[in-house]
């Protein structure tokens, strides 16, 4: 319930929004040109990339700029606070499309065409274990272990999650040294995760043989590991700004709300993260 | 009621908005962008419907007359997305727009730039949609539910679709997050959620809807996008996928995506009806449970449109209960209408008329869902021209006369003067008479067994088709008319008064008419609502 | 508000004398199914579709006394009531008996249309861009093995014929199954999902590429049933019809020792050395069957769908023949362009891309002979 006397801010006409559309277009028409092999795609998407670049750069420095100068009272606060909660639902939407293939063709697919009535007429010969790439892919590869790499990357974004916990707290007590401490840390462990999983992926092509293209498995893992790596690295992104912000003395104990959306996208991507460990990698 | 407020008073400056076609692009403000989005999404609606009529055209007869095989699947792809995405998804945010700041007594959105590129993405989206039709090998030629393989085989249109897809999920999760976050936290003190008009509710589990399941269709079509380039097999067997694996998740977006497309109608008409029964609505509490209850179920009925792909027994089994459910809480609300009129004190101006026809038509409509909704009877009726008519009842009877409801009922309120009342019942009696001529016929058409998605018939088809045909050309002629009211009454005409209609309610019916540029900057205090 | 009421009403009569007078004797329901479940299907439906009506006609005769009787401009002054627990609980707890009533009928129906057990005879489906093969797998006709093409002339669809009865319907081979007896069908297909239909059986079965889906029918009257492709397909999605014509068991025997005796005498000898003359007028055959419903008769192609072979580099240079072969053979993975190994013979695809290296502008002078394409299999 809005109780508040105060306006609700409401901004001036913006330019920046166009700008993201017209990214936008580029972008698209950029990528469907570079997918048909058709080169002048690839500028198109990097012109498009600019000018997203351009917009963001530009629209966060208005919501900086209007937040510092203190236009957002209360309600805008929790307006916030909403979105950011329903943006993350969302997110949390699209994995569950993929989650829910993962769980179709291992639970489903891949079973009805090695013991089902289609394993029956079309496949003698192919047999139903976890991992598959189906029965067309003739050749050998391996499964990605849980207890490697998998299972540092695991505790290393746990860490991540307490270190940004101390960093809020310190935000809230007004100890800004160990804010801006936890936060590089929490970013520094952000960023050597993203290092792990890349030498994971080179692991992956070189020594298991295990690609993209490796049938549903590789389809499903690489899918699920690389949107999540993408996503892990937006919110290093953004937890660099908010750590650029800090140290410029942004935020205060009472209004901070940047900093925690930020703080809960990261474990969202914590959380993601750790279904993909049990799903993914260990079962 | 609402207190007296200021309107038009603010104590922090306005810059002067910028004036020509700057307005309209840097606009933050809803009304603005209410606007935008009506107009955009009234110019997709004769866009899609110019397609429909070339479907239409090339069904008046059997044989190939007018259009390639090929072209003809491109248009029923484009006809479809550009109906759903383009015409029909912001007609409502367009109301939406305008209307739930008003209503709430809000200053304005919660995040008025974000609202902002919410519309101008929807260009850009539908630009590539309608761009994909003059790629080399066309638009995907797939209907609009996309099914791999056919779609893997599909040229470069096909990836302009499927970008326009995930843009116009961008705009509509943007949108949907705009929307709750306003509903949630920005109505006037005293109006609780209880007590909140009923469009609003429609629209704040619709936007619920809306967030929960585009993000699913976006990882469908990502899916799509790298099995057609980058080698993955999510839908290809040989590597242990499915392509059924793609209809369970286009149809886990696709069933909520129709109540998306059904609740903010409800919505509107929830508003007409009492207005013009002069009596509050009837059982306001179980209108919010039945659509909270309709937006549930929905998540778990979304195998009703695969019977014929072989999922096994007990599946299709708990598919139909789950489906049939779905009729309690609708009828509640039919109920809960008819209910509202009992004993009213009736009157037809058009936006009444509009409504009635919603539920008759509706529930109609909601009736053939209920027969195909019954799997063994399904079996003889999907991919038939049953289910055409099927969701052309529910969608363009349903949604198309809802938001004609709502254009009329809050034109007056938008532009200041009142329509041509004579010339919208005309409106209104053509597109009735039309519509029906255009689709009853359909249903037998699929009985007697006329698949969709087919360019050409057999003979035995051909009268019920001509029927069809000249309806819908009729159909289409007839929405010109509504384009020239609304100029009309933009242009001037009787002035309306603040209340407009006696029998409405809510805060937007104490602003001036049209309503001011800025409205309820200091929040109005809400004491009414009779529930 | 009279208006109202008598302009609907006479709108509505207006369509259904309309309708009714101009073409008496128009289907208005499903056809009567020849089989057990298919009849209970049908029943069902109609069983339902009266429901809504009888459920129509109560809520909407109440709407109408209102709409008549509670009209502002009769001076009719609004109650104001707006909740009613006890009618509301009626009109939840009404629909979810009549709904619960639906519901046992049609899970009976459904229970048997999904029993695939017992089956006499099993025949495989397999939809093709745009045709139907059929594989009689067990039982009587075991090994027969047929495609099912539509049989309509071009000029008919492109209105330079008078259109037959048959339009659109009629297909080459038709399937052929005797009468009374459990027919199980195993659905699947080579490129694109496709449906096999048949409405007088109440079979609709999505044929899935790589996954096997199995419906079944037993039909108790003889006659020639069609059906069409039910699930969007591609271009010619409109023009894969579905014969299936039920006989007596005598008749089907006979039928059965026919195309036994008729496969026999179409085997080509694989190690025949064919002449250009012969594998031309070979491969034209097989071209006007199986290619040119994309690459067109003329062999230009449909630009931006379909490419032009009348002068395509593979089809002209010696050095492609290799991948000419292959592709055919194996069709290439993510477009429209087949594996026609699975449908054709060696000398069938031996012949056909002969008849492509040599017709319209390729002059190539190359012979491909059946070994050859045997070599290009594995
Ligand atoms: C606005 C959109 C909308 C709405 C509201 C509905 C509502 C319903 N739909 Fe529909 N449907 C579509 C849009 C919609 N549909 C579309 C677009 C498709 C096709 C997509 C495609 O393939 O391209 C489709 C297809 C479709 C199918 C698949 C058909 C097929 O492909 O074979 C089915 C099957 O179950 C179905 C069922 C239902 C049911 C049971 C309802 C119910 O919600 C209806 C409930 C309403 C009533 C029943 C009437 C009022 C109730 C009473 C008066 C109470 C008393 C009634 C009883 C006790 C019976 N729909
Ligand atoms: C809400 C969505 C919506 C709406 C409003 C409509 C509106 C209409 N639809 Fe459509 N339709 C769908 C959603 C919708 N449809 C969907 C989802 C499908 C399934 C596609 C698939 O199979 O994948 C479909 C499929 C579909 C088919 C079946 C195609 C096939 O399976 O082969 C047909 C055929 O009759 C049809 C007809 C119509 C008609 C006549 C209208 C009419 O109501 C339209 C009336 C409006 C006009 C005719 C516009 C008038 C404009 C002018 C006359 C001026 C033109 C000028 C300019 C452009 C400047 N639609
Ligand atoms: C369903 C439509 C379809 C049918 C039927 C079809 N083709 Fe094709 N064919 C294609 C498409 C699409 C391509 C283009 C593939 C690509 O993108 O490279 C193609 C490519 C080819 C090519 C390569 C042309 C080139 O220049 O690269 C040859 C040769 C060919 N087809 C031969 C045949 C033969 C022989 C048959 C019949 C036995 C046949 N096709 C039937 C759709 C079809
Ligand atoms: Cu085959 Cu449609
Ligand atoms: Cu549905």
């Amino acid at each position: 319930m809005s109780q508040s006397a105060s306006h609700y801010f409401v901004p001036q006409p913006s330019h920046w929004p166009i700008f993201g559309s017209i990214a936008l277009l580029l972008m698209a028409n950029g990528t469907v040109l570079w997918m048909n092999q058709i080169p002048s795609g690839k500028w198109m998407l990097a012109g498009g990339f600019f000018v997203l670049l351009t917009m963001l750069f530009g629209w966060f420095a208005n919501v900086i700029r209007e937040s510092e100068e203190g236009a957002y009272g209360k309600n805008v606060d929790i307006s916030f606070r909403w979105a950011m909660g329903w943006f993350i639902f969302s997110e949390i939407m699209f994995f569950a499309a993929f989650f829910g293939a993962l769980f179709y063709i291992r639970v489903l697919s891949v079973p009805d065409l090695a013991e089902g009535l289609s394993g029956e007429f079309l496949y003698p010969d192919f047999t139903s274990a976890w991992p598959s790439a189906g029965p067309g892919f003739k050749e050998e590869f391996s499964k990605m272990g849980a207890w490697g790499l998998p299972a540092i990357n695991t505790a290393l974004l746990l860490a991540s999650g307490v270190t940004l916990t101390w960093a809020h707290h310190a935000l809230i007590k007004n100890n800004r040294l160990h804010l801006n401490i936890g936060l590089a840390l929490t970013i520094l462990l952000g960023f050597i995760f993203l290092l792990l999983q890349v030498e994971e992926y080179a692991h992956a092509y070189t020594d298991y043989n295990l690609k993209l293209t490796t049938g549903g498995y590789g389809s499903t893992f690489f899918l699920l590991t690389g949107f999540h790596g993408f996503h892990v690295t937006l919110g290093a992104v953004m937890l660099c700004v908010i750590l650029a912000r800090t140290l410029k003395g942004h935020f205060t104990p009472e209004h901070h709300f940047g900093f925690e959306g930020v703080a809960w996208y990261w474990h969202f991507v914590d959380v993601v993260w750790l279904l993909l460990f049990v799903l993914v990698y260990w079962l | 009621m609402a207190h007296d407020h200021a309107i038009g008073h603010d104590d922090h400056e306005h810059h002067a908005p910028p004036s020509g076609i700057m307005r309209w692009i840097t606009t933050t403000n809803h009304k603005d962008i209410g606007s935008m989005y009506l107009w955009f999404s009234f110019i997709m609606f004769l866009v899609g419907g110019a397609m429909a009529l070339v479907i239409r055209a090339e069904l008046f007869q059997p044989g190939l007359q007018v259009v390639s095989p090929d072209f003809f699947n491109q248009m029923i792809t484009l006809h479809a997305l550009i109906m759903v995405f383009g015409a029909i998804m912001p007609a409502f945010v367009g109301f939406s727009n305008w209307m739930i700041p008003l209503q709430i007594g809000a200053s304005d959105m919660a995040f008025a730039r974000m609202n902002n590129w919410s519309f101008w993405i929807l260009p850009v989206a539908s630009g590539l949609l309608v761009l994909s039709m003059f790629v080399p090998g066309g638009a995907a030629g797939t209907g609009w539910t996309l099914y791999p393989p056919l779609s893997i085989q599909m040229g470069m249109g096909m990836d302009l679709a499927i970008f326009g897809i995930h843009l116009l999920g961008m705009s509509s999760i943007m949108g949907a997050i705009n929307i709750i976050t306003t509903i949630l936290n920005m109505r006037a003190p005293g109006m609780t959620l209880m007590k909140m008009p009923m469009f609003c509710w429609t629209w704040l589990i619709t936007a619920f809807l809306l967030i929960a399941s585009m993000p699913v269709l976006a990882g469908a079509v990502t899916m799509l996008l790298t099995d057609r380039h980058f080698g993955t097999t999510f839908f290809n067997a040989a590597g242990g996928g499915d392509p059924v694996l793609f209809q369970h998740i286009f149809w886990f977006f696709g069933h909520p995506e129709v109540y998306i497309i059904a609740l903010p109608a409800f919505g509107v008409i929830s508003q007409v009806i009492p207005a013009f029964s002069r009596k509050p609505l009837f059982g306001y509490a179980s209108m919010v449970y039945a659509i909270a209850a309709i937006a549930v179920i929905s998540f778990f009925v979304w195998a009703h449109h695969m019977y014929i792909t072989g999922i096994p027994l007990t599946g299709q089994l708990y598919f139909m209960y789950a489906t049939m459910v779905i009729a309690i809480p609708t009828g509640v609300k039919v109920f809960n209408w008819v209910a509202t009129m009992w004993k009213g004190s009736l009157s037809f101006e058009t936006p009444m008329l509009f409504s009635l026809g919603f539920l008759f038509l509706f529930t109609l409509g909601g009736f053939s869902g209920l027969v195909l909704s019954i799997t063994a009877v399904d079996i003889l009726l999907q991919e038939t021209y049953y289910v055409i008519a099927h969701f052309h009842y529910v969608m363009v009877a349903g949604a198309v006369f809802s938001a004609y409801a709502g254009a009329y009922y809050w034109l007056p309120k938008w532009t200041g003067y009142m329509y041509d009342e004579f010339l919208g019942k005309v409106h209104f009696w053509l597109t009735l008479i039309f519509f029906n001529m255009t689709f009853f016929v359909q249903h037998f058409l699929g009985l007697a067994g006329m698949p969709r998605r087919v360019p050409d018939y057999a003979l035995q088809f051909t009268e019920f088709n001509m029927i069809s045909t000249i309806g819908a050309f009729g159909l289409g002629i007839s929405q010109l008319l509504f384009l020239y009211i609304v100029l009309k009454a933009r242009k001037g005409g009787v002035k309306a008064t603040t209340q407009v209609w006696d029998g409405a309610e809510g805060l937007e019916w104490t602003v001036p008419s049209p309503a001011p540029y800025h409205t309820f900057e200091t929040p109005p205090v809400f004491e009414g609502g009779k529930h | 508000m009279k208006r109202f009421v008598g302009t609907a009403g006479a709108v509505a009569l207006g369509l259904l004398a309309y309708t009714a007078s101009a073409w008496a004797g128009y289907q208005l329901n499903l056809d009567v199914p020849v089989t057990e479940a298919g009849r209970r299907a049908y029943d069902l439906h109609n069983m339902i579709t009266l429901v809504c009506l009888v459920i129509f006609v109560v809520v909407f005769g109440v709407l109408a006394y209102s709409l008549v009787m509670h009209r502002k401009s009769k001076g009719h002054k609004a109650a104001d009531f707006h909740e009613h627990l006890g009618i509301e609980i009626a009109w939840t707890i009404i629909p979810t008996i009549i709904l619960v009533l639906i519901a046992i009928p049609s899970t009976k129906a459904l229970i048997d249309l999904k029993d695939t057990s017992e089956s006499e005879i099993t025949i495989k489906v397999t939809g093709y861009q745009w045709k139907w093969g059929y594989d009689y797998l067990k039982g009587e006709g075991e090994g027969i093995k047929f495609l099912s093409v539509l049989s309509t002339p071009k000029d008919q669809i492109h209105n330079k014929a008078e259109k037959s009865a048959d339009y659109m319907m009629a297909v080459d081979n038709p399937m052929v199954v005797p009468v009374n007896t459990k027919v199980r069908i195993l659905a699947t297909a080579n490129d694109v999902i496709h449906a096999w239909a048949v409405p007088a059986f109440a079979v609709k079965q999505d044929a899935i590429p790589g996954f096997i889906r199995d419906t079944w029918f037993k039909a108790d009257a003889e006659g020639m049933y069609v059906g069409q492709c039910s699930e969007l397909c591609g271009k010619d999605h409109g023009y894969m019809p579905i014969n299936v014509k039920v006989v007596s068991a005598a008749e089907y025997t006979a039928w059965v020792a026919e195309q036994k005796k008729k496969a026999a005498s179409n085997v080509d000898d694989p190690n025949k050395v064919w002449t250009l003359e012969e594998s031309m007028a070979r491969g034209e055959k097989v071209y006007a069957n199986a290619c040119a419903s994309c690459h067109q008769a003329n062999g230009k192609g449909v630009p931006g769908a379909f490419p032009a072979l009348d002068g395509s580099k593979m089809a002209k240079v010696a050095a492609q023949k290799g991948k000419h072969i292959d592709i055919v053979l194996h069709g290439k993975a993510g477009t429209a362009m087949g594996a026609f190994g699975g449908q054709l013979s060696d000398t069938e695809i031996a012949a056909v891309v002969t008849y492509e290296r040599n017709a319209w502008g390729n002059k190539t002078g190359d012979i491909i002979q059946p070994a050859e394409v045997k070599a290009a299999r594995k």
